[in-house]
Order: structure tokens, then C-alpha cells, then sequence
């Protein structure tokens, strides 16, 4: 008996360890693929700190291959403008009017339709684009070409409406009913509550859902695959095709010779990401974990 | 004042409804132009005449074995990971790091998890490109979904159970197996689905552990390379060589894809509703 | 009873159903000016449920429907072309457990005059710092104006509460068990306070605590379920000839113990 129950703790120990291992090894493995960036002699000539991030071209098949990260950042952060800019908005819209004014019996209805959004998978999400966005952004902005950064950030901006919308909506309905009630009962109207009452003690949660939208926008790769253009360009114009970091690594990686400068580069292109995402996550869940301690009366 | 208040209110009803509007016209648009296109043949037949004609049954076989296949992995490991967080490690420091992992693997960009099961299953554990490298890449991007749903529902079995479980002697892996376990049923049951339904849609993930353009041959072995839906209609949307031609083949394979990703995720939110309801 | 006295809020046939459930029924009394007024009886009753009548909160949960009167200095406060933000800055309302916003102290009274769109900030400073003299707090908090206001203890918070809603400058006050979750020092602190308002304000009163009411109400109101669990008024009159000598078997029944 007490053999059993042993080994049934020690079973459960190590499968739950699994998620950690995981991470771990995700750094380990990307990390090791893009070392030679920093120890191999000859790959270094060509692909370095400096090359990344103090030139300009990014052409990494031409005869003399050229490895500048500028143009992949410019176009990731474009990207994830327009995304931001059109999904907070839509999100936090969202949020306020299931959370704050409509009854529980519409938010049961509405909230799971509006999260039934990131049931559509990305791939799914960039044909749409393709067929849709891309002539309707045509067609608004008189675009020369109808793959480009905002095509990409409006298709981006439905991978991340059902996150900002979830985390959003839920920091705002853990904000104490009691709270409301000193608001209204103060002579504050529903939307006076919502935004000077409500909001305030949710921003942490907001904030979170903000940051975690703009991590699944950095780092979605399909959609911007097949609807930015992927031309790797450093233009300020948000209507000129862009390449961003995942397309270039999910484009480039099939054809890379195994062991090249061009593959550790790319490697080392995912471990950017990866430690992007891993800092925006840990200050979402730090900042998600700080409101909730607050809103239970915590210090 | 009031009149602006009123325009503040209708403005977050317009964006429910904008976003609810969108939703809706991406299934419409998809159902228009792809319901055509379903026939028993394209479901059933391999692609003919290089990609021109015919169906598009090995991306379908391809999709569900190595959904499956991930299946067998996660499902175990995030129920037990469930189990270790809400019944063993309580408020310890090896569950926060758990957590945190968790956490994190929810937010890694797929593309990263594509680079990783490269890197990790393909080339160094030498499983090669094929199903089982997919599959455990896959397995891994959707633990975090099997967690927290059973984690969820293991939060909502009532102390009770488990107090008269110890009370008649049990001890606490007979209490967690036949008491705890089975009333989190459902909930372990909406996270295998809700992992089915994400783990379809991925692509990503695929591109450099075993989704292959075109096969012959359906997979006969868990090491074989396969065809997948969702890399299909990337293929067939920008890579082949009449894209004009193909549309209604990169419709229809889009419509089934979407079909089966919401229609998972529709019985997991009902499942979920159905046991919340009974809760309360 | 007191002919003397100005009535302030007059209740008549108030019947307030959940669904269909029958909440209260049939209440009818009349509260005076510038006096403290208890509502006393056992849970379930529905105190809370007729406080929250007074300034219309009901209407914040669903379902809720009210029937009959209230005025209050003689206007129906039910009747539909009632201002409920207007309303609700002359009724103010302390809750049970202090509910001070995440914000700081000196926001948190200042609150009520941002939404009314005051942007004076020597009239808002003014303002503040009176209702937190009238609520015996300033010389607790004037050297903390800008920290949090959860950084308080309960009582000081729920003075902060009260100080809050001073600030508004109603003329009447609704308190539901504003001491439940005290200890009995701050208990006894927010008494003496209820004791000073009064000069002021009308102040109703909802407790279960029966020396409560009985040290520091003018007059008290007994409300008991009847069989179909609906609230009902029982009793009410003078808070000294309710404790002392009560009417109803039922009201001595409770006052001495033997249900609650």
C-alpha cells in the first residue's frame, strides 16, 4: 500500500515536471542552434551582433549573404501596430459591454461566441485575409500592392481580439460587486462607474491583456505568411509590404543548408522571439497575479 | 451628459457587435464558397492531376492521426500535471514553477515550438521528420489547454468528497482515483477536446517536423512524413502553380478545416456549460 | 407617533418581489429628520432589501420589481421621471463591509465630486477635508491624503466610506450593518460619529446587533418573516419604548432572545 501510494506520488511529480522540462528544453534546443553566431570562426564572420543589428539588408541567398535583423524588426512592429490598434479597442469595447452593461444571462451567450473566435485557425484566418482583407485594404487605402502590414496587422487583429477580449472581460468581472454599488450609490452612472470605478481596478488585468495580444501578434506566423508580402524593407509607409520575424524563420528555415550561418541566424531569430514572449509573459501573469492580490484586499 | 453617455454605451455595444459580425462573415464567406466544393469524392480521393483535381482525404487522414497520436501524450501529462497542482504540490514552489511553465508554453509563438521539435525530436532525438515528431511538437504547444480545464475541474470537486474519501480509510491516491477523478470527468474531457480543436488548426509547428507538400502514399508507420488541411491551403494558396485554378480546392479544404476545428470547440463549450450549470 | 417631528422619507404599501419571490410586504412607516432610525430583526428578513428601496439600488440586481411609495420630502422617489443619479447623491449609502476604491484616501472622497464634473481643486480640497473632519478621520489621515486607502484598518476604511459619502452632501444616509465587520473599538467609533451626524443628516440604520440599535437609534423599526419567508414590519416607534416596553409579543420574543 504505502509502496503504491509512493509511486504514485513520484509518477505524478515527474509528469507534472514535463512543462517545465519542456520550457527548458525549448531555450536549450534554440539556444544551441544559434551558438555558433558567437563561437564558430567562420559563421561569425558572417552573421553576427553587429551584422543583426547595425546593417540594413536582409538577403540572406544572395552571393554575398546579408543578415540585418532591422528590416524583419521593422516589420514585426508594424505589423503588430495595426493589430493592437484595431484589437484593443474592439476588445476593451467588448469587454465594458459584456462585463458592465448587459445582464449575466446575455454575457453567458456572448462571451463564448466572441471566444469562439480563436477556434478559427490561423491558417484559416490568413485565407480569409487573402480572399477579404487584402481587397478591402486595396480598395480603402489605395495600396499599390495588396500584401502589406495592414492587411497583415487587420487579419492579426482576429488572432488577437479573443485573447485581449478574455483576459480583459474576466479582470473586469473579478473587480467586487461592492465597488459598483459604492459608485452608483454616490450618484455615479453606469458608464461613470465602469470607467473611473471598475476600469481603474481592473488596469492590471487590462494591462496584461494588452501585453499578451501583443505577444500572440509578434509571434503569429501563418497569417503574416501568407498576407504581408514578405518583403523584407525598412519604409516607414505601412502600406508597403513587410517581412516579420516568425514568416522569415517558418520561409527560410525549409531550404537552409543544416549547420550554415544562415540556419544558426535563423535559430537565433527564434530565441529573439522566445525571449520576447517569455518577458512579456512573465510581467502579464506577475501584473494578472498583483491586481487580483488587490482586488481580494491583499497588499 | 446623458446624451454622451448614451453614445459611450452604444460605442462598446458597436465594437460586441463588430467583432461578433466579423466572426460570422469569415464563417459565412468560408461556407459560401467552400460548401460546393464538398463532395464525397473530395473527401475520400487523393489529389490528381498535380494538385488540380480531385480530393483531399490523405490531408485529412494525415490531420487526424497526428491529432490522435498527440492525443496519447497530453492528454495524460496535463491531467496528471492537473493533478499534481490542485492535489498534491498546493502552494508549493515546485507547483509556482510549474505554473510559470505553463504559462509560458501558452504564450510561446508556434513557430518557436516548429523550431524546437526540429531541433529537439527530429534531429536529436532522431525521430526524424514524420507523425510522432508533429505529434509530440504539437502535444507540448497544447498542454497548457489540458491543464487548465482539469485543473478547473478538479478546483470545483467539493472538499467533502475527498474528506469522506480519507475519513473511510482510502488513502489519497485511492481517494483522488475514485472520487476526485470521476467527478472531473467532463472537465478533462472539455480539455482533451479544446486540445483536439487547437492542435488541428496548427501549422506552424509542422513546417519543419514532417507535414509534407505532397504524398503518394498515406503514412504507414508513426515516422512517415504526412499531408495535413491546414497546411494544404497554405500550399495551395501560395505556392501552387494555378492558385486561381485551385480556389475552390483551397475553399473546401479551408471549409473542413474550420468545420472540425468549431465543431470541437462548440461541444467543449457546451460540455463546459452543461457542467457549470449542474455546479451551481 | 411624534407629530412634532418633520417627516423626511414616507413609505407606503411597499411590496418588493424577487422574481417571483415576495421579498417584503406591505411595509408602511415614516422616517423623521435629522434622527437616526434602526432596522431591526433577524437575517432573511429583509432589512437590506427595504434599505436598498430607499435610494432605488435594488434595481442593480435583476428581476427585482417594486410596488407602492416612497417619498421623500414628499416626492415619490418610484415615480419615472426621477433623476436615480440625483436621487442617489441626496440618499447616500455606507455598506457593510468598508468598499474604499483602489485608489487613494484622498480620491476616494473626492469621487463623487469628479463624476458630478467638479474640477475646482480648492473647492474639491475643501470638500474633502471637511467630510473627513465630519467623519473624525482628518487628523488620522491628513499626513496619508495620497496612500492608499486600503493601506486603512476596517474602521478607519469604513469611516472613509462614510467621509465618502458625506461628500456628496446628501441629506440622508442609509447604513447596512456599517459595524458587522468591526471590532468593538471602531464599532463604538462609528456610533459616536452616527450620534454627531444626526444633528445634520437622517440617518436609517440596518442592524442585528440589538444593543446597537438600541444605544444609538431615536427610533426602531422590527421587521420578522412571515410564513411564506416575506419580510414584514412588525413594530415601530421609539427606539426606548420598542427596547422597554414593546406592543407585540413577537418584538419581545426577539428583543429577549428567544429568536434571532
Amino acid at each position: 500500500m504505502e509502496v503504491r501510494e509512493k509511486l504514485a506520488y513520484i509518477i505524478i511529480s515527474l509528469l507534472a515536471s514535463v512543462a517545465i522540462i519542456s520550457v527548458i528544453l525549448i531555450f536549450i534546443f534554440i539556444a544551441r542552434e544559434s551558438l555558433p553566431i558567437f563561437f564558430n570562426p567562420e559563421i561569425k564572420k558572417e552573421a553576427n551582433l553587429r551584422v543583426f543589428f547595425f546593417t540594413r539588408d536582409w538577403q540572406p541567398i544572395s552571393l554575398i549573404p546579408k543578415y540585418s535583423f532591422i528590416p524583419l524588426i521593422v516589420g514585426t512592429v508594424k505589423v503588430t501596430i495595426v493589430a493592437i490598434v484595431i484589437a484593443f479597442p474592439l476588445s476593451l469595447g467588448a469587454a465594458l459591454f459584456t462585463s458592465e452593461f448587459i445582464p449575466g444571462k446575455f454575457r453567458e451567450i456572448i462571451k463564448p461566441v466572441i471566444e469562439l473566435f480563436s477556434a478559427i485557425p490561423s491558417v484559416v484566418l490568413g485565407f480569409f485575409a487573402l480572399m477579404n482583407i487584402a481587397t478591402w485594404v486595396q480598395v480603402l487605402f489605395h495600396a499599390s500592392s495588396r500584401l502589406n502590414a495592414v492587411t497583415a496587422g487587420f487579419a492579426l487583429a482576429f488572432a488577437v481580439i479573443p485573447i485581449t477580449y478574455t483576459i480583459c472581460e474576466d479582470a473586469l468581472n473579478t473587480v467586487p460587486r461592492e465597488l459598483r454599488e459604492a459608485s452608483i450609490a454616490l450618484g455615479a452612472t453606469k458608464w461613470q462607474t465602469a470607467v473611473k470605478v471598475v476600469l481603474p481596478a481592473a488596469s492590471g488585468g487590462v494591462f496584461a491583456g494588452i501585453m499578451l495580444g501583443l505577444a500572440r501578434a509578434m509571434g503569429e506566423t501563418m497569417i503574416v505568411l501568407m498576407v504581408s508580402g514578405n518583403a523584407a524593407q525598412i519604409t516607414l509607409s505601412f502600406l508597403d509590404s513587410v517581412r516579420t520575424i516568425p514568416a522569415t524563420i517558418a520561409a527560410e528555415m525549409g531550404e537552409v543548408a543544416f549547420g550554415s550561418a544562415h540556419y544558426a541566424t535563423l535559430f537565433f531569430l527564434g530565441l529573439l522571439l522566445f525571449s520576447i514572449t517569455f518577458v512579456i509573459n512573465y510581467i502579464a501573469s506577475t501584473l494578472l497575479e498583483r491586481t487580483q492580490k488587490r482586488l481580494r484586499g491583499e497588499r | 451628459m446623458r446624451f454622451k453617455e448614451k453614445i459611450y454605451l452604444s460605442l462598446t455595444a458597436l465594437a460586441t457587435l463588430i467583432i461578433i459580425g466579423l466572426l460570422s462573415y469569415i464563417i459565412f464567406d468560408i461556407l459560401k464558397n467552400g460548401i460546393g466544393v464538398i463532395t464525397w469524392e473530395f473527401l475520400s480521393q487523393p489529389p490528381r492531376e498535380g494538385m488540380t483535381k480531385g480530393g483531399i482525404f490523405p490531408a485529412i487522414y494525415g490531420t487526424l492521426v497526428r491529432t490522435l497520436l498527440m492525443l496519447v501524450f497530453v492528454v495524460p501529462i496535463g491531467v496528471f500535471t492537473a493533478i499534481y497542482l490542485n492535489e498534491y504540490g498546493r502552494g508549493s514552489n515546485f507547483s509556482k514553477w510549474i505554473r510559470l511553465a505553463i504559462n509560458n508554453l501558452a504564450s510561446v509563438p508556434s513557430i518557436v515550438f516548429g523550431l524546437f521539435g526540429m531541433g529537439f525530436f527530429v534531429l536529436f532525438l532522431r525521430l526524424g521528420a514524420g507523425l510522432l515528431s508533429a505529434a509530440l511538437t504539437i502535444g507540448i504547444l497544447t498542454l497548457p489547454i489540458v491543464v487548465v480545464s482539469t485543473e478547473e475541474a478538479l478546483r470545483a470537486v467539493p472538499n467533502s468528497y475527498r474528506e469522506a474519501g480519507f475519513a473511510l480509510g482510502a488513502t489519497k491516491w485511492q481517494v483522488i482515483r475514485s472520487i476526485v477523478l470521476p467527478q472531473a470527468l467532463p472537465g478533462i474531457l472539455t480539455g482533451a477536446i479544446l486540445s483536439v480543436g487547437r492542435g488541428m488548426g496548427e501549422v506552424a509547428p509542422l513546417l519543419f517536423t514532417g507535414v509534407a507538400y505532397y504524398l503518394p502514399y498515406l503514412p504507414s508507420s508513426i515516422f512517415d512524413q504526412f499531408m495535413d488541411l491546414g497546411y494544404h491551403i497554405y500550399i495551395m494558396t501560395t505556392q501552387s502553380f494555378n492558385i486561381e485554378l485551385t480556389r475552390p480546392i483551397q475553399y473546401g479544404t479551408a471549409l473542413v478545416l474550420l468545420m472540425l476545428t468549431l465543431s470541437f470547440n462548440i461541444i467543449a463549450i457546451f460540455i463546459r456549460y452543461r457542467m457549470r450549470r449542474k455546479r451551481s | 407617533m411624534n407629530n412634532k417631528l418633520k417627516i423626511k422619507i414616507s413609505v407606503r404599501n411597499l411590496n418588493i418581489y424577487y422574481g417571483k419571490f415576495l421579498a417584503i410586504k406591505n411595509i408602511t412607516l415614516d422616517i423623521p429628520e435629522r434622527s437616526i432610525t434602526a432596522v431591526i430583526g433577524p437575517s432573511g428578513c429583509g432589512k437590506s432589501t427595504f434599505l436598498r428601496a430607499l435610494n432605488r439600488m435594488n434595481e442593480l440586481l435583476p428581476d427585482v420589481k417594486t410596488e407602492g411609495e416612497v417619498s421623500i420630502d414628499g416626492r415619490n422617489i418610484y415615480s419615472p421621471d426621477v433623476d436615480l443619479v440625483k436621487l442617489r447623491r441626496n440618499v447616500g449609502m455606507v455598506f457593510q463591509r468598508p468598499n474604499p476604491f483602489p485608489k487613494s484616501i484622498f480620491e476616494n472622497v473626492a469621487f463623487g465630486l469628479r463624476i458630478q464634473g467638479i474640477r475646482d481643486r480648492e473647492r474639491i480640497e475643501e470638500t474633502v477635508e471637511l467630510s473627513l473632519r465630519r467623519a473624525a478621520l482628518w487628523d488620522e489621515v491628513k499626513d496619508k491624503l495620497y496612500k492608499s486607502a486600503l493601506e486603512l484598518s476596517g474602521g478607519q476604511q469604513q469611516r472613509l466610506c462614510i467621509a465618502r459619502a458625506l461628500a456628496v452632501q446628501p441629506q440622508v444616509i442609509l447604513m447596512d450593518e456599517p459595524a458587522s465587520a468591526l471590532d468593538p473599538i471602531a464599532t463604538l467609533r462609528i456610533e459616536d460619529l452616527m450620534r454627531e451626524l444626526k444633528e445634520e443628516y437622517t440617518i436609517v440604520i440596518v442592524t442585528h446587533n440589538m444593543q446597537q440599535a438600541a444605544r444609538v437609534s431615536d427610533f426602531t423599526a422590527f421587521f420578522l418573516t412571515d410564513e411564506d419567508r416575506a419580510g414584514m414590519l412588525i413594530e415601530y416607534g421609539n427606539t426606548s419604548d420598542i427596547f422597554t416596553m414593546p406592543k407585540d409579543p413577537r418584538t419581545e420574543g426577539y428583543i429577549t432572545g428567544r429568536y434571532g
